[in-house]
């Protein structure tokens, strides 16, 4: 009964939980937050050109996307080495931006749609005519307003 | 009677979590999706013969060959001297014969202002390297920009960014950016 003999017999409390599913929460929203959804698998070798005046892009619901890069070299086999398209998850032929853009717009709200930028995500070693055409295509759909997607220099 | 072992203390938990989130948050670098933002001539369904002549003063003609030379107004440049010769190009500050013409105009802000009637013209190969097309782009662009920052500066006294929405109008009355990208010549 002295004050020397806590330790006998008594069992360690079991640590308390309570503050787990806080710690987790916040994890969570870390990462909602902060990763940008990777919503298409890249099937390109994408290095983009460096610029200076560049421009963020704000919203990204308003944003679609085109790549063209050599394809990755698990597709090589199949595709070669020539630069191509890319659209969403799958490979694409200049014919298919004008369907991909209507595609777009049409998910989108009516107030939305003139809003909608175009972002090429386009290889530095691409030679101009691919891109010339794509540029000739979204002409020809009325998605006007593009941006060349660069790394600041 | 046993004594109860008082619980292990979660208050400092917190504290740890909030440390780990600030440390995810510095750093990792959350790439923001940037680039050079253009807008494309509307589509026309017969491509329109050059019925509009502008006179060759007011056209600076930049060409970029298929080995990534450039031709600027006949002159072979590099990237780097580009960005002068477009500005020079667009002030014609003294007003010399062979740059492009100035045609009086009202702005807000600045009344009667000359305002240079100069186009950019870009010609590039099929075979130009995409990198060097976005070179070329961004010199002018960042040419415009440059001379729109300066104009900004000397007018108001701040940065062409801070200026209010009409105030960017006007002095965008005075420089315009005309950039006019011709369709690469298919026949090889």
């Amino acid at each position: 009964m002295s004050k020397f003999r806590k330790s006998g017999g008594k069992e360690l409390p079991p640590i308390s939980t309570a503050s787990l599913p806080d710690i987790v929460f916040m994890l969570l929203f870390f990462f909602m937050v902060s990763t940008t959804m990777r919503e298409v698998t890249l099937l390109v070798k994408i290095k983009l050109p460096s610029a200076t005046e560049l421009s963020k892009l704000e919203k990204k619901s308003l944003v679609s996307y085109i790549y063209v890069g050599e394809p990755k070299k698990e597709f090589q086999k199949v595709f070669g080495v020539a630069p191509r398209i890319q659209l969403n998850d799958q490979w694409a032929n200049v014919g298919d931006i004008q369907d991909y853009i209507i595609a777009e717009r049409e998910a989108r709200d009516e107030a939305d749609q003139k809003l909608m930028i175009t972002s090429l995500k386009i290889d530095e070693n691409t030679k101009m005519g691919i891109v010339t055409d794509i540029k000739q295509e979204l002409r020809k759909s009325a998605a006007l307003h593009i941006n060349y997607s660069s790394r600041r220099k | 009677m046993a004594r109860k072992t008082p619980e292990v203390p979660a208050a400092s938990l917190a504290d740890i979590a909030f440390m780990l989130l600030i440390f995810f948050l510095v750093t990792t670098t959350m790439d923001v999706d940037s680039g050079l933002e253009r807008r494309l001539p509307q589509w026309q369904e017969q491509q329109p013969e050059d019925d509009q002549q502008i006179k060759e003063r007011n056209v600076f003609v930049v060409l970029v060959n298929r080995n990534n030379d450039l031709l600027v107004e006949g002159e072979i440049t590099r990237i780097d001297d580009l960005r002068e010769k477009a500005k020079e190009f667009m002030l014609n500050p003294n007003n010399e014969d062979n740059l492009p013409e100035k045609e009086p105009m009202e702005v807000p802000f600045f009344g009667q202002v000359n305002v240079t009637k100069g186009v950019i013209s870009l010609r590039n190969d099929l075979d130009t390297k995409y990198g060097t097309y976005i070179a070329v782009q961004n010199e002018l662009v960042g040419a415009i920009n440059e001379l729109r920052e300066d104009l900004a500066k000397s007018k108001f006294g701040k940065s062409y960014a801070d200026l209010e929405r009409d105030q960017q109008k006007a002095i965008k009355m005075i420089i315009p950016s005309r950039i006019s990208e011709a369709e690469p010549k298919k026949a090889k």
